[in-house]
């Protein structure tokens, strides 16, 4: 079973899932509307050390901050 | 029932899908297209007839779902939830359909009539997927069509069916089955919302009750009245809606995976163009180099690619404000056409081309995508700075106008984001506060202009960002919300559409021009050309032995010149009488070419005198022409010296007072009424020399003019936006306050210490 980690933390260019998202419940329904549902597959693009993320989730490109970042919880597929 | 023949169809989908795009190519507007989230701020209605049906369409903003989040959100969720169009039309972007079809799930839900625009096929088909239309229409028991909306592809297939459905009746049998434990629920919500009549009418039950699981603030808000509002939170607290919520949203994902695998077959995703541009411009270390090189190079172009086009228009209303002047009779006519419609107006338009080309620019940075990037690119350095990463677009935007920009801000969900980016946004130099630069740079700076005006705008970022913080540590604390935001592929645009956006933008300050500015040219003049005695006229007359004339002008003759307070001149001449002034010392009886005279300075002698002076005559009297009634006089003269008491520490003379009053309605109008009042008008080169003619102004002071103009005030047409998009009269006031306030203090500490250091 692959360790489970923040987004922020996840490496570079490896198929990630998400497993969970770990903020209020406003916030997580939007995350999920955008598509970020539980067994979504994204892939971290671009990781700016310790600023935003741009993520690939299906064919979308999301920019996604370092606080958000953090609360998209995901494994490795 | 009768077939309809007026039917209202609502566009709505996820942002970046082609809703404007499709809007255009129904209605045939030219409305733009931008390539970033929060293009369609508010909703836009076009009128079109199809096969004799009467059509309204409404272009919505951009969501990804009916709860709402932001402004422009609200927006679309309340136009379809509250207005009902007969069918909505959804947009779903064909090379991202998973995510697309989640809105759809809540259309079909609130039992709206819809049809399916299944956009952009060709981007999907290029990539190898395979969509079947049949198949999917028939799962969704939704109409699909296939449009290609940039090209107006399939167009009128889709309105034919939209026409189609708007004679159904509305229908609820396509739902989403949430599993036992939740159906019961929802059973249980609706028995008790069913006793509610008044609501019935409005929406379907299982949506209402589905929408109180989901904590939804608007249905919250429309049962606070309702009979069984009691009844129906006592369930509620029963239940785990958190946990309900969490199901039912898998639920719609499980209903969109078990469609989708049917009919789609995807083709291969590798690394797109869109990606590989991306690893360049949002690299770690090239990110933020680029986009410094990006704008500089705009800023560049907007200055040196414009100096050609300036010179021609200069010199079409220098021709025009001469022809005037001296063609046009009577003589106030004349000056009306010549220095205030000709001089006002025309002046402003000199730098048309530098407006044009700086939304060139911007248009060709938002239409490619890059725009959104530059929010990524520079996401951390605005949190840092106390702003939210969403708000580099409305701040990068505001150097076009401050008033788009400040609508974009509809895009940032939290409200106190959104606050301060609307707050600090009139400090971003506009493209109308371009020209004042540039005409008062141009006339004090010579060769360092560029570098001055380049300074002028950097100091507006700094001021905003400092204002950021200022308000993040007092009247707003907090730290920016995270934010999420879509990043649209690279597009290149079409230089057609490219210059079609430009003109859009740009033509509102021609528009500006013809009409507000028109206006308070005339305005502007009258005050300049009038005071309580009527039309100050240039004369040309005798005076008569022993006459005291004031004025401003040329005199010949013999008598006793006393420079007016403010005034200066110069004499040549023979000097009748030993004087010592601050030019030196001249002898009586000799003849002097030139001889400088500065403010209360007397001189007697025989000869011309040229400038603003109290002229007594000798025994022979003499001639004189020019204004006896000086500009000094007018209407004008009394606006600008009611607030010398207020600006004088800042430098300030009364024109330029004048000239900021009225530059409120709009800042180009600054230059304009400097323009007016520095008498020339028309001839950019000839205002600058009766600048720097006006001993008051120096460098130093043309320098706190322009950061004055930078700060004071949020235009006229400003004001009423910021006061619509904060809905607060205490934010307006505060923002109109706070600039006015800070413009003072900071011009203050400039012109006196630069005063101090002797300057």
């Amino acid at each position: 079973m692959a360790p489970v980690m923040p987004l922020q933390m996840a490496p570079e260019g490896k198929e990630l899932r998400v497993t969970s998202i770990n903020a209020g419940r406003g916030l997580t329904r939007r995350l999920i509307e955008m598509g970020f549902n539980e067994r979504a597959l994204v892939k971290v693009l671009n990781s700016h050390g310790r600023g935003a993320l741009i993520v690939q989730l299906n064919d979308a490109r999301f920019a996604i901050s370092r606080g958000m970042a953090m609360k998209i919880m995901v494994d490795v597929a | 029932m009768g077939a309809k023949n007026h039917i209202t169809v609502a566009l709505a989908g996820n942002p970046n899908a082609g809703k404007t795009s499709l809007f255009n190519a129904i209605t045939g507007s030219r409305q733009h297209v931008g390539n970033w989230p929060g293009v369609t701020v508010e909703k836009k209605v076009g009128k079109y007839t199809h096969k004799g049906i009467e059509i309204e369409v409404v272009d919505l903003p951009g969501t990804y779902s009916l709860t709402a989040y932001s402004i422009d959100e609200i927006v679309a969720r309340d136009y379809i939830v509250e207005e009902r169009p007969d069918v909505v039309v959804h947009i779903v972007d064909a090379s991202n359909l998973e995510r697309n079809l989640y809105l759809t799930t809540q259309l079909m839900e609130l039992g709206t009539r819809v049809v399916i625009a299944l956009n952009m096929v060709d981007i999907a088909e290029k990539r190898g997927d395979v969509i079947d239309i049949e198949k999917m229409a028939g799962f969704l028991e939704i109409p699909v069509v296939r449009t290609i909306a940039n090209i107006g592809y399939g167009v009128t297939t889709l309105m034919d069916e939209v026409v189609k459905e708007a004679q159904k009746p509305e229908h609820h049998e396509h739902e989403i089955g949430y599993g036992k434990e939740i159906e019961k629920a929802l059973v249980k919500l609706e028995s008790i919302i069913k006793r509610d009549t008044h609501l019935v009418g409005i929406y379907p039950l299982r949506w209402i009750a589905v929408k109180l699981i989901e904590d939804d603030e608007n249905i919250k808000e429309r049962i606070e009245f309702s009979p069984v509002r009691e009844e129906i939170e006592e369930f509620l607290a029963e239940i785990d809606t958190i946990d309900f919520e969490a199901r039912m949203a898998d639920k719609r994902y499980e209903a969109i995976n078990a469609v989708l695998p049917q009919v789609l077959k995807k083709g291969e995703v590798g690394m797109t163009t869109s990606d590989m541009i991306d690893r360049v411009l949002t690299n770690k270390y090239l990110g933020i180099p680029i986009f410094l090189i990006l704008m500089w190079g705009a800023f560049e172009l907007t200055f040196t690619f414009a100096t050609p086009f300036m010179d021609i228009i200069d010199l079409v209303f220098g021709h025009l404000s001469g022809w005037a002047n001296e063609n046009i009779e009577p003589a106030w006519l004349g000056s009306l056409i010549g220095d205030g419609i000709f001089g006002g107006v025309g002046f402003v338009l000199i730098f048309l081309p530098n407006i044009f080309i700086l939304f060139l620019m911007l248009s060709f940075l938002e239409d490619s995508g890059y725009m959104a990037r530059a929010a990524f690119i520079m996401d951390k350095l605005m949190y840092n700075l106390g702003l939210h990463g969403k708000s580099f677009i409305p701040l990068l935007m505001g150097f076009g106008c401050n008033i788009p920009a400040i609508m974009a801000t509809r895009t940032i969900e939290d409200e106190k984001d959104r606050l301060i980016t609307i707050l600090v946004n009139p400090f971003i130099s506009c493209g109308a506060r371009l020209p004042v630069y540039l005409l008062l740079a141009g006339a004090f700076f010579g060769g360092q202009a560029a570098t001055v005006i380049f300074f002028i705008y950097i100091f507006g970022i700094v001021v905003a960002v400092g204002s950021a913080k200022l308000f993040r540590s007092t009247i707003l604390p907090g730290k920016p919300a995270p934010f999420i935001m879509e990043l649209p592929p690279y597009r290149l645009p079409t230089l057609r559409t490219t210059v079609i956006h430009m003109w859009e933008r740009g033509s509102m300050y021609l528009r500006k021009a013809g009409t507000i500015i028109f206006v308070f040219a005339i305005v502007i003049w009258s005050l300049s050309a009038f005071n309580g005695d009527g039309y100050i006229e240039e004369t040309e007359k005798d005076i008569d032995e022993g006459e005291l004339l004031v004025g401003d002008g040329a005199f010949e003759g013999k008598g006793r010149f006393t420079v007016l307070e403010d005034g200066e001149g110069t004499f040549t001449g023979t000097v009748l009488e030993t004087v010592e002034l601050k030019s030196g010392t001249y002898e009586k009886d000799r003849y002097y070419e030139g001889i400088e005279l500065m403010e209360e300075e007397e001189l007697h002698g025989d000869g011309t005198f040229e400038g603003e002076c109290e002229f007594l005559s000798d025994e022979d009297g003499g001639r004189y022409i020019g204004e006896d009634f000086t500009v000094e006089e007018s209407f004008a003269a009394d606006i600008g010296h009611g607030f010398g008491p207020i600006t004088s520490p800042l430098g300030f003379t009364w024109k330029m007072n004048t000239a900021l009053v009225f530059g409120f309605v709009a800042k180009e109008v600054v230059v304009g009424s400097l323009g007016v009042l520095y008498g020339v008008g028309e001839d950019e080169d000839r205002v600058s020399d009766s600048m720097e003619d006006d001993k008051d102004f120096s460098p130093l002071v043309a320098f706190c003019l322009m950061l004055f103009t930078l700060l004071y005030l949020p235009c006229l047409a400003t004001v009423p936006v910021i006061y619509k998009e904060t809905g607060s009269v205490k934010w307006t006031g505060f923002s109109v306050g706070y600039g006015l306030v800070l413009a003072w203090l900071l011009a203050f500490v400039v012109y006196q210490v630069g005063s101090l250091m002797g300057y």
